[in-house]
């Protein structure tokens, strides 16, 4: 079990310092830094003051060394300049310009190893309590999400797997694929349309959730936490289906029936625990897709959470909280697929990692 | 001119119809729920030459009769509504749903022909024909069609759409469903906005059934697309085991963990388009058809090279060529052929669209991938497999035609699912703005440029948003039928 996970969490690490390189190299190409600097400094910038923008702020580096600062197994860079008369250094780890005596004292790396998660050009902050903010709210709209979801997604997968080709059965997995059928843009257009909007007269819910970052109540909160929910919801559902479907078929159940167990006794008391293996894997490997979602709803709803950060990182490519972003989803999808692997180990007696 | 109502002069005579059948539906459902919930059984049940007859009736049957009359009365007052709007001239008459039905004529004989045909000749069909047995699989495969043929009827034969899907007429910005054009007759368009006209006045019905061709042009084909480069990765990964498959997996995952947004921002905005990264990843995507088509044909044909190497040449030519006229785009990184041999470039696909195409396919293929290396590594166990290799067969014929047409049946059941997952792909792709141009008609655009607006006015998002759920729906309830269909042999 201690090497299974050791070379889990080994492949994690590769994993991650691979995708946080593609998403560094891809954001410090050229037009993109041209486009930062551009955006940064001055529109109408001409190619060679591009050039000496982006060389004062260490951007022009060979794309290794400038991985390496971020992840703070390298110096950060530092560069001197002549300032009224005297020598001043600016650097990675160096807040603005600063007398050449101080800035020997500043530490010499400054990366990600070292809590520096570095400062986003576009809101003009440190990356660290961006994500630490936005996570937050994230979080709390996830809380509810899964409140929400796991429950009735158990329920109606239950309920539609225990008597497989009823009329129940038929109308939960219809009702399972239309959700799964309905992205998150177009549920929430539906449910905004129906329940928000003023042109339908139904007005139970407001359209956005801007004001559920400082105050949420059932009624700015509850349509985004549903259109999330419903996508989830389905695919749950009919995993649960299926796996309480095989259960049901099995000896075990129709020894229970043949012993004159009741049927809701076999379905509480047999059928369920079982059943209920698969779907702790696929409810765990959701979170990478509930992130899609989060991103979705969060532009739809305008809740300013993790996912509306990414969208501003990415549109405005400010490097490093793009990078910050990465590194968190990324840690969450490979943290839940290994909760999903050793949960799988733990509640099916028939596998083993050795 | 007055505006169109929703239901003209046939509302007065199907609208109480249709609210009659939803009622005795509502009714009727609430009348069984109590029934059996009070421990009503259904009337005894005779068998007569093996099939099932009810003797007598209980009151739950009775309610489960009302349901299925309510459902047939509501169905055929929506047949009423098609045959009247292909009927009547006037739009007036037969109000905005009748027009638009009419409207969709094309579509209806359309789906009427292949439903006819295919099950007539169901029985000779294989696995297409056994479709016609389950009815989600019908209803599915109804859904799928209806969209394909008003994608093409409406795309580039023009038959369905009423205005240009780009044109603005001014005084139509935001005008509710059904609403007059001014001086319609004098400038030769048709004469009513029928689903209204979006926040730019243009015709918002054209522009769903022009999102409808925008989407039949790219999602089947990225899909295609994705599932060789999967079945060609992911057949030795299964079959070979070991290091490839550690390297291949361990690349798959690593794709897999990506949020597929961050991708999409990542690949498909301007200045990543203007380093020349996703044509490099075309050139390299594209190539594995090729590869996958060539080493089917040289493994089938291994032994008798007198015909094998004509049609391999002939092949290759052709793949290679269209590959070259594919992949080469004057004005971008890749722009190899001089301008004296212009002629050999068969077409040009827009850019816009072959970075959606790219990135569309390369998010799909790792999870093609995935599953073709499961059923791989499942069939390779069996004893055809190992007759095969005991024959002396090569390595890519067990592989391309021993062990890939017998997982057949999951991949294409996957196939139907992901067309589906590659439509939603692009509508956030639209719905982000990204990739494809701004006043492009696809739904995720038109959602994305509707939402905004949407507390006032509901009619420009609400109709892509209603088709994409229903395209992807079919394609769902299709892949179910099939599975259903397959597993029954």
């Amino acid at each position: 079990m201690g090497l299974f996970f050791l070379r889990r969490l080994g492949v994690m690490i590769l994993t991650a310092l691979c995708l946080t390189f593609i998403v560094f190299f891809l954001t410090n190409l050229y037009p993109n830094l041209e486009k930062l600097a551009k955006t940064q400094g001055n529109m109408r910038m001409t190619d060679a003051e591009v050039t000496q923008w982006l060389d004062n702020r260490g951007y022009l580096q060979p794309m290794p060394v400038k991985y390496a600062q971020w992840l703070g197994v390298a110096p950060g860079w530092t560069r001197e300049f002549q300032q009224d008369g005297q020598t001043v250094v600016t650097g990675r780890c160096l807040d603005g310009a600063v007398p050449a005596a101080e800035a020997a004292e500043a530490p010499r790396f400054c990366g990600i190893l070292q809590g520096d998660w570095g400062y986003s050009t576009v809101f003009r902050d440190s990356v660290a309590s961006i994500i630490g903010t936005r996570l937050g709210l994230t979080g709390y709209l996830m809380f509810w999400v899964m409140l929400l979801m796991v429950p009735s997604a158990l329920l109606l997968g239950v309920l539609a797997g225990m008597r497989e080709g009823s009329r129940t059965d038929r109308t939960l997995s219809t009702f399972a694929i239309t959700t799964t059928a309905t992205p998150e843009y177009v549920s929430g257009v539906i449910l905004i349309a129906v329940f928000a909007s003023s042109a339908v007269g139904l007005r139970w819910f407001k359209g956005t959730a801007t004001a559920a970052m400082e105050n949420p109540n059932f009624e700015n909160f509850f349509l985004p936490v549903l259109t999330i929910a419903l996508y989830g919801m389905g695919y749950i559902a009919r995993m649960t289906r299926a796996s309480m479907a095989e259960v049901m078929t099995a000896q075990y159940i129709r020894t229970a029936r043949l012993k004159g167990v009741s049927f809701p006794n076999i379905v509480m008391k047999h059928a369920l625990r079982n059943a209920l293996i698969a779907p702790f894997t696929v409810i765990m490997l959701q979170f990478p897709w509930l992130l899609n979602g989060v991103v979705i709803v969060e532009t739809l709803f305008n809740y300013k959470g993790f996912g509306w950060t990414l969208v501003q990182a990415a549109g405005n490519n400010d490097i490093e909280l793009l990078l910050a972003v990465s590194v968190v989803s990324v840690i969450v999808v490979l943290v839940t697929q290994l909760i999903s692997d050793i949960g799988y180990v733990y509640l099916n007696p028939r596998i083993s990692v050795t | 001119m007055e505006p169109l109502t929703w239901t003209g002069a046939l509302g007065p005579v199907l609208t109480p119809l249709m609210m009659a059948a939803v009622a005795l539906f509502l009714l009727a459902l609430v009348a069984n729920w109590g029934l059996s919930l009070a421990g009503a059984k259904s009337g005894e049940i005779a068998y007569e030459n093996g099939q099932a007859v009810l003797v007598s009736r209980s009151p739950l049957d009775y309610s489960m009769m009302a349901m299925k009359y309510a459902i047939l009365l509501f169905l055929a007052c929506c047949l009423a509504y098609i045959v009247a709007g292909m009927a009547i001239p006037d739009p007036r008459t037969k109000g905005i749903i009748g027009t638009v039905a009419g409207r969709f004529a094309p579509v209806w004989i359309a789906l009427l022909v292949t439903f006819a045909l295919s099950i007539w000749f169901k029985r000779r069909l294989g696995l297409y024909g056994k479709l016609f047995d389950s009815g989600i699989g019908m209803v599915g495969f109804a859904i799928v069609m209806f969209w394909v043929f008003a994608a093409i009827f409406g795309g580039p034969l023009d038959l369905i759409v009423t205005h240009d899907p780009l044109n603005q007429i001014s005084g139509l910005k935001n005008e509710p469903p059904g609403s007059v054009v001014p001086n319609a007759a004098e400038d030769g368009y048709y004469p009513y906005y029928l689903l209204g006209g979006d926040n730019l006045a243009r015709d918002v019905f054209s522009r769903m059934v022009e999102g409808a061709w925008e989407v039949m042009k790219i999602a089947p084909f990225a899909t295609l697309f994705a599932f060789m480069v999967g079945i060609t990765l992911g057949l030795p990964a299964g079959f070979y085991g070991g290091r490839l498959d550690t390297f291949l997996s361990f690349l798959a995952n690593l794709i897999l963990a990506f949020p597929v947004i961050l991708l999409f921002y990542l690949l498909v905005t301007p200045e990543i388009v203007e380093t020349g990264i996703p044509v490099y990843m075309a050139a390299v995507l594209f190539l594995f058809p090729i590869i996958f088509v060539s080493v089917m044909i040289n493994s089938r044909y291994y032994t008798q090279p007198g015909f094998r190497t004509p049609v391999l040449a002939v092949v290759l030519v052709v793949l290679g060529w269209l590959y070259l006229s594919l992949v080469h785009q004057s004005g971008t990184k890749i722009d190899f052929l001089p301008a004296a041999l212009s002629g050999l470039d068969l077409f040009d696909i827009p850019g816009g669209i072959l970075v959606v195409f790219v990135a569309v396919m390369f998010v799909n293929s790792p999870t093609v991938f995935r599953i073709v290396r499961g059923l791989t590594m499942d069939i390779k166990t069996r004893d055809y497999v190992a007759a095969a290799q005991t024959r002396g067969e090569g390595v890519w014929y067990i592989m391309l035609w021993e062990i890939l047409p017998n997982a057949r049946g999951p991949l294409i059941v996957d196939f139907c699912l992901r067309i589906g997952y590659t439509t939603i792909l692009l509508g956030t792709l639209g719905f982000f703005g990204l990739g494809l141009p701004p006043e492009s008609p696809d739904w995720g655009s038109t959602i994305n440029e509707g939402r905004k607006l949407l507390s006032i006015y509901l009619h420009p998002a609400l109709p892509p948003a209603l088709s994409l759920l229903s395209l992807v729906l079919g394609l769902n309830l299709l892949a179910d039928g099939l599975r259903e269909e397959s597993l029954r042999d």
